[in-house]
């Protein structure tokens, strides 16, 4: 009898566990421990955490189309495919000796790995993470491999990415391409496309690739639909005349600050956010901030953009006024703000506060910390609505 | 005739926020295990060959036309000499933790 509770109670568990939706679930990166935690936004709360993902300084991760698994792309050159309704790992490769990010594809069938070491990008079969194409970034006449950064998704089966030693960016066609097919990707190069791009983004269409410039003061912009046209420089010299200030983390470009007209974006060796106007691409505006901008993101209804920096400034959070373009607002959750993702509608925004190894959540409105938790040294943070989004 | 040893003075307090400032800065671009990154790898294998001024000038100024910036503005000259041994030695401990280890101190037969 008691077997028989035991055993209609485990049935009845794991009936409720594959019944659970995930569009309302993400991740936590813990970038010490190599751990993640599943977390909740209904809620506001944590699920769970996987453990002995290796080093995930720096991690970040794609989810599959039907959101069930997550794929994390580690520093060590880990890709780890983790299940977050059974919150269990279920694959985990070496593929190189140090990665930087990664994407996945339109069809959802081949998860991309872009690498510092050996520079390149490495596609998987997203089920298996079995390799199914090797792209050595190889350039100039000596065999040089490139590191690779600012890796994304792109419509038509495509990955673009850019190559930071070599100042190229490069467009791979995935096309008809799988384990069960494993020939050479289409590769479309471009060249001298400005120096040391060191993070590149995809307009929400898919259309626009914008790498940012380390070496010089503009982005470099490749309109995917017309890929004749070749590589475009935008802001060009936009600090021209002017002192940089030295750079003590690199920014990101994750995702697209847009709101109507208007793009923003964090400037290199600046206390600045520059506007973009995405009619015409030209400067509309900078906007003087607390520190050099890390992550500029939009809430989802682009009213807002919320700013965090790099050291010494990383415990301030600022929010600009997209219609105004002033600041409305300055919050110092504490040191080592790292990164924020809004809930798909907007309503909340989540922060990780490093050094205080906890999480923030923010109402957007009001601005209030609705709540906190625990968290051990956390960093990315990836809710489950990327799984549809062109180049997250 | 013997070299002395110089080893820079930081308060304990300080060593530890270094340390951190080690890991999760410096890490940022030379990865948290200094494996590397978009910078180069700072292990001893490549590191302890360097002389050690040498380190120190590229703490303190950056290195033109790389990523490294200057770090003067947060750290102090003595702050980049300490962390230059550190790397050099691949310790990564606080000096005065280091010292106090059980293992070096009261062991019998050796007069402290």
């Amino acid at each position: 009898m008691f077997r028989l509770i035991l055993l209609s109670a485990a049935l009845l568990w794991s009936l409720n566990t594959a019944a659970r939706g995930t569009g309302d679930l993400g991740i936590v990166i813990e970038r010490a421990d190599g751990s993640v935690q599943i977390i909740e936004t209904s809620t506001n709360t944590s699920l769970g955490r996987i453990e002995g993902l290796g080093d995930l300084s720096h991690a970040s991760a794609v989810y599959s189309r039907d959101e069930q698994f997550a794929y994390i792309f580690g520093r060590d050159g880990g890709l780890s495919k983790i299940d977050i309704i059974n919150k269990k790992l279920v694959k985990r490769v070496m593929q190189s000796g140090n990665s930087i990010g990664g994407a996945i594809s339109q069809d959802g069938r081949l998860v991309a790995v872009s690498n510092y070491k050996p520079g390149g990008v490495k596609i998987f079969d997203a089920e298996t993470l079995e390799l199914v194409a090797d792209i050595p970034a190889v350039y100039g006449n000596d065999g040089l491999l490139s590191k690779v950064i600012g890796l994304v998704d792109a419509p038509g089966q495509k990955f673009v990415f850019s190559l930071w030693d070599a100042d190229e960016i490069w467009v791979a066609d995935l096309t008809n391409i799988s384990k069960a097919n494993t020939k050479k990707p289409k590769i479309t190069k471009f060249k001298d496309i400005g120096r040391n791009p060191y993070d590149a983004l995809i307009t929400p269409d898919g259309r626009y690739y914008i790498a940012g410039l380390f070496g010089e003061d503009g982005m470099a912009m490749l309109d995917l639909w017309n890929l004749d046209a070749g590589v475009k420089r935008i802001l060009d010299g936009y600090g021209k005349g002017e002192q940089k200030l030295p750079v003590y983390k690199m920014p990101h470009l994750e995702g697209w600050a847009i709101a109507g007209n208007f793009a923003f974006v964090p400037a290199v060796g600046r206390h600045e956010v520059l506007v973009i106007n995405t009619q015409d691409w030209t400067e509309a505006g900078r906007i003087k901030v607390h520190g050099q901008p890390v992550f500029v993101m939009a809430r989802p209804d682009g009213r807002n953009v919320w700013v965090n920096f790099a050291v010494p400034n990383n415990d301030t959070l600022q929010i600009i006024d997209t219609q105004s373009l002033d600041i409305i607002k300055t919050l110092t959750p504490g040191k080592g703000v790292l990164h924020m993702e809004f809930e798909p509608r907007g309503g909340q925004v989540w922060a990780s506060v490093r050094d205080e190894d906890r999480i923030a959540i923010f109402n957007t409105d009001t601005f209030e910390q609705l709540t906190t938790f625990a968290a051990k040294k956390p960093s990315g943070i990836f809710f489950t609505s990327r799984a549809h989004r062109t180049g997250l | 005739m013997f070299a002395p040893t110089i080893i820079a003075e930081v308060a304990t307090a300080r060593q530890n926020e270094l340390l951190y400032f080690i890991k999760h800065d410096c890490g940022s671009c030379h990865g948290m295990t200094l494996k590397g990154g978009l910078g180069p790898a700072l292990l001893p294998e490549t590191l302890s060959a360097q002389p050690k001024d040498y380190l120190v000038t590229t703490i303190m100024e950056g290195r033109k036309n790389t990523a490294m910036p200057p770090w003067k503005t947060m750290l102090s000259h003595d702050d980049a000499v300490w962390i230059a041994e550190q790397l050099q030695s691949g310790e990564m401990q606080p000096t005065e933790l280091v010292k106090n280890k059980p293992s070096t101190i009261n062991q019998p037969g050796i007069e402290q």
